[in-house]
């Protein structure tokens, strides 16, 4: 095995053998966001479990998505899928009638090679609908890649910006899809810098996407939406913004000079010290964190960004398992990470691309970190062999965007590390036989 | 293709999983895209398992597609055999591996040669069999394979036990409170003088299986799983079975008329003077539930409407003791087992007026709507919809969320087990009851205060701030209004903004 804390910041890439979350996970919060669409999944019986399961209860509220389920007829090409799908479209028309169709591909379709790209048109013809076509498929990509590949789709949707507009500032326009507050807040950050949000990729509804063209800045708020940003700048030649993200003060106060660079507005020195006073309101907290170690096992591609926060804040970051690296569009957030650990004097965490679960765990045994951050297959075991974990997927459902909700990340890390802290004085941290890994 | 918003079996795979994963040291690779190893949480979260869930992906990405899948599956499965030398290795198809109609059982052969272990591939194709059909032809092939190889190796122990003793087939992870009926049942053969010879395949390890003809006869305690492998065995060692389910206090007692009878016909002279005794013993004093069909609070509940849904072990008895053993009308009865349909119908013909069989919820939830029952016993889905109707709902089968995995001892089988049941039937009952007196007298009043403010001070909420509190949650919007007026007032600050509400969160913390 490698040395576990390298002095430079090395990208290693491991077998892929990893748990996270199918990409077709994102209907369950892009299907809220967008709230005149309905998602339908092109799967099978295995698509549909996973997404029953993990939605818990709200598969119960009469979601706006359904999977159209794919039977033996269909696979052995029995039948013709246009006719199935026009079937099940005038259905979900009829019942729901949505603004937006989104058909999401999976591994079947994929394999079987069904022509979603080339049915949709005829059939958004013939019923009147747009219909978006998004591969979100577990053979291609990992967990939050499946809002990445939405969004890419549609960005064809958007309308074109026609004229360069009368605004004091050129048009901005933020993709990811957050909380409406949380938008609100970002909004509100870049409204102090003179800066008017034109839009934001996905919109509430469809009709309210934002328009795009050459004359049009893009900033991305979230680590996984590469494919989106490329969708942007080659399709609707617009101009990406590079930037870290803004999770935590410093990745919030970068995020804000990158965007007030590009445009040439704002005040810096007004970003540093609203940051400083956000800092200020953390100290509590930092006290607590400060030379804690902390590893993640990498699945939902926020890891580099939570890392250099967490680092900023004086933890020892251990290793970042992350499933995907697009070097360029994480590139800046990859980069501010080995600049502050270098301010920090702290040791250069190792970047594992594509980890491997199992080497991970045998790591984790040998270095013992105080928090290891980790999908629910690893978290119950973990904790019974006396290791604290924080369960991975709460911080892409969490409002953790911005200087308003710094906070809310730093109290989603210590609330374990206390829980556990208190049960230890009481000789419960080890809860089973096994005898521990070595 | 089929429209589909939610299913009450998984797909094969998860059978296949839930059978290997209750072994002890078999492990499972399943031949599957990222993503596909959500058993991994269902484990881990539902039954809180401790240890690590005894199956990995060999993953099939864009790059396995096109150079063939066959050296990852094999070298997945010899990492796993050099890494925890485990005694079977399990390769499970998914949906995927079933249209790349790769030769997995090839792959096995290849994987064998440089394995410790045993390797075998699961039978089940995803278009045709459901997770509760895969789980019961899982546990026979396993069985099958190790007591075939126990013939070749000549070490097979077919000699049986001077005590009576059984084998209890069918107890395995994520089943519907199966760790609790396993002890109740245990206790119940505990007293009887019944040996229990083996447990499969929960907790059980592969030695196990060349121990099973030892027994005298084989229980299945639920048809989903379990009856293939007592049929093989019957089959093969002319072991006898029994398939009836110990739920209610009928099927207690004919569960254990049916045990003897069939030790008896093995054997004449065996004693059955005590079954009796001790029948009438639990039944009359130490189970609670026949004293309660009697009582007072079980006369008021004569005739009331009911419907029953779920798999098709539990639907049955259920239907059963609703009808039997309190003399309540079940109006329909339900299964989603489409394939053992002819068994339930004949099951539960005598105790209902209608049945129902199906696979589709949103046809359950029909029923449920046109009947109109004062109580349902059926899966989380049926609690959902008795939610949403207003008619409280006792969960009695999987599908199940991690509130039907207690940590308390809550059986559903035996004498405890009826006890259990009598209180989850009486306590829908009494709670619709309580709602129905609430509605009549005028109900609760408290809703609307939560919403007010407080103490309406002199600040003005902006008709802007008022939409951004509107994004808080519900639960918590009244404690960040409170939080943001103090935060105006400290701040002398006479209206409240979006951004006001920001600064008071950054402020307070929430």
């Amino acid at each position: 095995m490698t040395r576990l804390t390298p002095k430079d910041l090395v990208i290693e890439c491991e077998t892929g053998n990893y748990h996270t979350f199918c990409p077709i996970s994102c209907v369950s919060w892009l299907y809220q966001k967008v709230e005149d669409s309905f998602f339908l999944v092109i799967g099978t019986k295995t698509c549909g479990y996973f997404l029953q399961n993990s939605l818990g209860v709200m598969i119960f509220a009469e979601p706006r998505y359904a999977m159209a389920e794919l039977e033996e007829g269909d696979i052995t090409a029995q039948i013709n899928p246009y006719t199935d799908l026009k079937r099940l479209c005038l259905e979900i028309q009829q019942d729901r009638n949505p603004s937006l169709i989104v058909w999401i591909g999976t591994c079947t379709t994929e394999v079987i090679k069904m022509d979603l790209e080339g049915i949709a048109p005829r059939l958004e013809a013939e019923l009147q609908i747009p219909i978006l076509v998004a591969r979100a498929n577990g053979l291609d990509y990992a967990f939050t890649q499946g809002e990445d590949n939405v969004l890419a789709s549609m960005v064809d949707c958007c309308p074109s910006e026609q004229h360069a507009s009368d605004q004091s500032s050129p048009p901005l326009v933020l993709f990811g899809s957050v909380a409406a507050t949380v938008a609100s807040q970002l909004n509100d950050e870049l409204a102090q810098q003179g800066i008017e949000v034109s839009g934001w990729l996905p919109s509430r509804r469809h009709s309210e996407l934002p328009a795009v063209g050459p004359m049009v800045h893009v900033a991305g708020v979230n680590p996984f939406l590469s494919r989106t940003a490329l969708a942007l700048s080659r399709r609707r030649k617009c101009e990406v913004i590079y930037s870290p993200f803004p999770i935590g003060p410093d990745g919030t106060a970068a995020w804000l000079e990158r965007i007030t660079q590009a445009l040439k507005v704002g005040n810096h020195q007004l970003i540093r010290e609203r940051a400083a006073t956000i800092w200020g309101t953390l100290e509590d907290h930092l006290t607590y964190l400060e030379g804690r170690s902390i590893f993640f096992m990498g699945d939902n591609l926020l890891e580099v960004s939570l890392a250099r926060f967490l680092a900023r804040c004086g933890m020892t970051i251990l290793e970042v398992g992350v499933p995907y690296v697009d070097r360029r569009f994480q590139g800046p957030e990859i980069q501010f990470l080995e600049q502050t650990c270098q301010e920090m004097d702290l040791l250069m965490p190792r970047i594992v691309e594509k980890p491997d679960n199992y080497y991970q765990v045998h790591r984790i045994h040998a270095v013992r970190p105080d928090l290891v951050i980790t999908g629910m297959a690893h978290a119950n075991p973990l904790e019974a062999r006396g290791i604290t974990t924080k369960w991975s997927v709460e911080f892409t459902f969490s409002q953790i965007h911005g200087f308003t909700n710094a906070r809310d990340i730093l109290k989603l890390i210590q609330r374990p590390l206390e829980r556990n802290q208190s049960l230890d004085q009481l000789g419960w941290s080890t809860l089973t036989r096994e005898p521990a890994l070595t | 293709m089929q429209l589909a918003y939610w299913m009450y079996a998984g797909p094969a795979h998860v059978g296949t999983l839930r059978v290997t994963s209750s072994f002890k040291n078999v492990h499972a690779i399943m031949h599957a895209p990222l993503g596909d190893d959500y058993f991994h949480v269902m484990r881990s979260m539902l039954e809180r398992e401790r240890d690590f869930t005894p199956v990995t992906a060999s993953i099939v990405d864009r790059d396995v597609l096109g150079n063939g899948t066959k050296d990852k599956v094999t070298e997945a499965a010899r990492r796993k055999d050099r890494e925890d030398a485990p005694d079977l290795i399990v390769v499970t198809p998914t949906c995927t591996s079933s249209i790349l109609q790769e030769d997995l059982a090839n792959f096995v052969d290849l994987a064998k040669l440089g394995s410790e272990g045993d390797v075998i591939a699961a039978d089940v194709n995803h278009y045709r069999f459901n997770e509760v059909q895969a789980a019961d032809r899982t546990l026979e092939q396993i069985v099958k394979f190790y007591i075939q190889k126990a013939q070749d190796q000549g070490n097979l122990i077919t000699e049986r036990t001077s005590k009576p003793s059984v084998n209890l087939l069918g107890i395995f992870t994520l089943g519907f409170h199966h760790s609790h009926d396993l002890r109740e049942m245990k206790r119940l053969l505990f007293y009887l003088g019944i040996e229990v010879n083996a447990v499969l395949p929960e907790g059980a390890d592969i030695e196990t299986i060349r121990h099973l003809p030892q027994a005298w006869i084989n229980l299945v305690p639920y048809r989903e799983i379990g009856l293939m492998t007592a049929q093989f065995l019957e089959e093969e060692f002319g072991q006898p079975y029994v398939s009836t389910m110990p739920m209610g206090t009928t099927q207690t007692e004919n569960f254990v008329r049916e045990i003897f009878s069939t030790l008896q016909s093995l054997d004449p002279s065996l004693s059955t003077d005590h079954v009796s005794q001790y029948l009438h013993e639990k039944t009359h004093w130490v189970g609670e539930s026949a004293w309660f069909s009697r009582s007072i609070d079980c006369q008021n509940l004569t005739g009331r409407r009911a419907i029953v849904f779920g798999d098709a072990s539990h639907a049955a008895a259920m239907t059963r003791i609703l009808s039997q053993e309190m003399g309540i009308q079940v109006v329909c009865a339900g299964t989603y087992c489409t394939h053992d349909a002819e068994w339930f119908r004949q099951q539960v013909s005598p105790y209902t007026e209608e049945i129902l069989i199906t696979e589709d919820h949103t046809q359950v939830g029909d029923v449920i709507r046109r009947l109109e029952p004062a109580a349902i016993f059926g899966t989380q889905m049926e609690r959902h919809v008795g939610k949403r109707l207003g008619i409280p709902c006792g969960v009695i089968s999987s599908p199940v969320h991690i509130q039907n995995f207690p940590l308390a001892y809550r059986p559903f089988c035996g004498y405890e087990g009826a006890n259990q049941i009598a209180d989850l039937v009486y306590n829908s009952f009494s709670l619709g009851m309580e709602e129905h007196l609430l509605e009549m007298f005028g109900g609760h009043d408290t809703k609307e205060i939560l919403d007010l403010p407080l103490d309406p001070q002199d600040i003005l909420w902006t008709k802007e701030g008022e939409e951004e509190l509107q994004n808080i949650p519900r639960f918590v919007r009244h404690k960040v209004r409170k939080n943001t007026e103090n935060y105006a007032l400290q701040h002398h600050l006479e209206e409240i903004t979006p951004a006001v509400l920001f600064r008071a969160k950054e402020a307070f913390g929430g």
